[in-house]
């Protein structure tokens, strides 16, 4: 087996019995790198030489004896919007195109005590807004299965690296889709954890009440073992909440034999391609014929889900991006008259449109005379949300849905039109809303020979029971093994 | 809810950014279209719910009040543009 086919875990192991060198594996993905990244774009930055040497500390460490993760000496990339200490953490946005940070994410400094080899940080939106990296301020970034269509987003960059072979696996962040949606359009697995599992210290703040780190991988164990290393209680995020992170063997062990599988009948109707619909069907099939209980219920509050989530995070977003005023950090207007411009013409240059877009419509929400209208009505129609999935949770063990209406789409098709564009959030955003964790793994392909995944969804902390699922899904199907023709073999894609 | 020029002007003033006069046009159709969505809102029933701002509830976390390492100021400060005896500089704010 080629070195590059491995998984995260596979290739942990052979760098633990020697098999494999550190600097070896980190070669082999920089020269997939190379011959991706034209293609591709996955990554805003990427640092041969850094990784190299990293490659062989990480090598002597191993040597001596002082790492014991199953992913020591794995090489990895990193979301642009998640701080790493040293390196520029950009946003994909003009603004922070030259800030490098004075500390690391506590995602990020827990993988990197854990042996990580990191070897660049990748695409996004800007500010992790929007579903198809196509705002990054740097260039789109391409979907390794077909170069003519966007990857999703806004962790564009972190599904595309792993399934153009470029990384063993990837840390995203979700706000409202932004791990699960890329991960579908692009044929691997990601996880979006329960809000206040990971530490969002060290990510760059969007919706607070709505973000949140996960892996991305070529299967569910893999994303397991990522997990098992960031999901560690963080006091200086007042969210993080001390919990269990799932366990590797009882993941990678365990059966869905008599588990209960709700199927929201109003996640597979109108505005849900018809192709996308029969392949998770057939997943749900699958996880019968493994002893899973499948029953369909009823949740029309979906209909309401995107409007719910634009006004909660254009809200947060419009608060949280105030910072961003080109004194501190980031960057800075040339010429203005006094402190008032300086600000004005900082943000006016510093923003693509997305983000201002989305500034100006999350004031309008919180202005006085909307503010009841609009962004109260969202918080309690949250609660209602809230309540729908408090009655699934009483009845089934997961809840299996669609991750995107569609397979990834054609670059291009659908800029301009941004309502467009949010309605495909529908079946991700309502999960951030309230705060449960989700994963999509690869489940088929389309006529057009594009993956399509599903959704897990679970109870707050029930990360096991979705990874325990997903890994016996892939034990028994091949949809994950599967990679773009152009990026099969080695490191030499086409 | 009709999205007006004055209204647009009013948004620009709140997220201090300023659009130029093909954003301001885009930017006015866009938010009608988002708007008009976001009205179906209106069609639930709310009255009586608690609304709800986070997944798990808000509670205050404390920690003891001990002294502990900062961040180093001029690592801080080089990532400020304009900075002058250990401080950012900015236009002058007053006479």
């Amino acid at each position: 087996m080629e070195l590059l086919d491995l998984t995260a875990l596979q290739l942990g192991q052979k760098i633990k019995s020697g098999e494999i060198g550190v600097r070896e594996a980190a070669a082999a993905s920089i020269s997939r790198i190379r011959a991706a990244e034209p293609a591709v774009h996955s990554f805003v930055s990427f640092n041969e030489e850094a990784a190299l040497t990293r490659a062989d500390e990480i090598q002597k460490k191993i040597d001596a004896g002082e790492l014991s993760s199953p992913l020591a000496g794995v090489p990895m990339a990193v979301k642009d919007n998640i701080c790493t200490k040293g390196v520029a953490t950009t946003c994909s946005s003009r603004m922070l195109e030259n800030f490098v940070p004075t500390y690391s994410a506590n995602a990020w400094h827990l993988l990197e005590n854990a042996g990580a080899v990191m070897l660049g940080k990748t695409n996004l939106d800007e500010f992790a807004m929007g579903s198809t990296t196509e705002t990054s301020y740097f260039g789109a970034t391409r979907n390794p299965w077909d170069p003519s269509r966007v990857p999703g987003g806004s962790s564009g960059g972190s599904a595309a690296a792993v399934a153009a072979g470029e990384a063993f696996y990837t840390l995203g962040s979700d706000t409202g889709g932004s791990i699960r949606q890329p991960a579908a359009f692009c044929g691997v697995t990601g996880i979006k954890p329960t809000y206040g599992s990971v530490s969002r210290y060290g990510l760059v703040a969007f919706a607070s009440s709505l973000d949140q780190i996960g892996p991305i991988g070529r299967d569910a164990a893999d994303c397991a073992a990522v997990l098992a290393e960031i999901m560690k209680h963080d006091r200086r995020d007042s969210t993080s909440v001390p919990t269990a992170a799932p366990g590797l063997s009882a993941v990678q062990n365990g059966s869905v034999k008599g588990m209960k599988i709700g199927i929201p009948k109003n996640f597979y109707g109108e505005g849900l391609d018809s192709e996308v619909r029969d392949t998770i069907l057939k997943a749900a099939e699958q996880f019968r014929a493994m002893g899973a209980e499948l029953e369909e219920f009823e949740m029309p509050i979906v209909k309401y889900a995107v409007p719910t989530y634009y006004i909660l995070a254009t809200a947060e977003a419009s608060s949280n991006l105030a910072r961003y005023d080109g004194v501190k950090y980031g960057y800075r207007a040339k010429d203005y008259a006094d402190l008032a411009e300086l600000y004005t013409k900082t943000r006016s240059e510093g923003f693509g449109m997305e983000v201002k877009r989305r500034i100006l419509l999350g004031c309008f929400v919180l202005s006085s005379g909307y503010y009841d209208a609009y962004y109260l009505k969202a918080l309690k129609v949250r609660a209602l949300i809230k309540q729908a999935f408090d009655r699934a949770f009483e009845k089934y063990d997961m809840i299996l849905a669609p991750t995107a209406p569609t397979t990834a789409y054609k670059i291009g098709e659908n800029t301009g039109d941004p309502l467009k564009l949010y309605l495909g959030d529908i079946y991700t955003a309502m999960i951030n809303i309230v705060g449960l964790p989700a994963l999509t793994a690869p489940c088929g392909f389309d006529a057009k020979g594009l993956p399509v995944g599903m959704q897990l969804i679970g109870r707050p902390f029930g990360e096991e029971v979705l990874l325990t699922a997903a890994c016996a899904y892939q034990r028994e199907t091949d949809f994950h093994r599967r990679r773009p023709s152009a990026f099969l073999k080695g490191g030499d894609a086409q | 809810m009709m999205i007006t020029d004055e209204l647009v002007g009013y948004l620009e003033e709140l997220g201090k950014i300023r659009l130029d006069d093909g954003e301001k046009v885009q930017t006015k159709n866009d938010l009608q279209k988002i708007l008009a969505y976001m009205d179906t809102l209106n069609e639930l029933d709310t009255n009586g719910v608690e609304p709800m701002s986070h997944a798990f509830g808000n509670e205050n976390v404390f920690r003891e009040d001990e002294v502990q390492p900062s961040a180093d100021r001029d690592l801080l400060l080089s990532n400020s543009e304009r900075k002058k005896d250990g401080s950012y500089m900015v236009p002058r704010t007053f006479e």
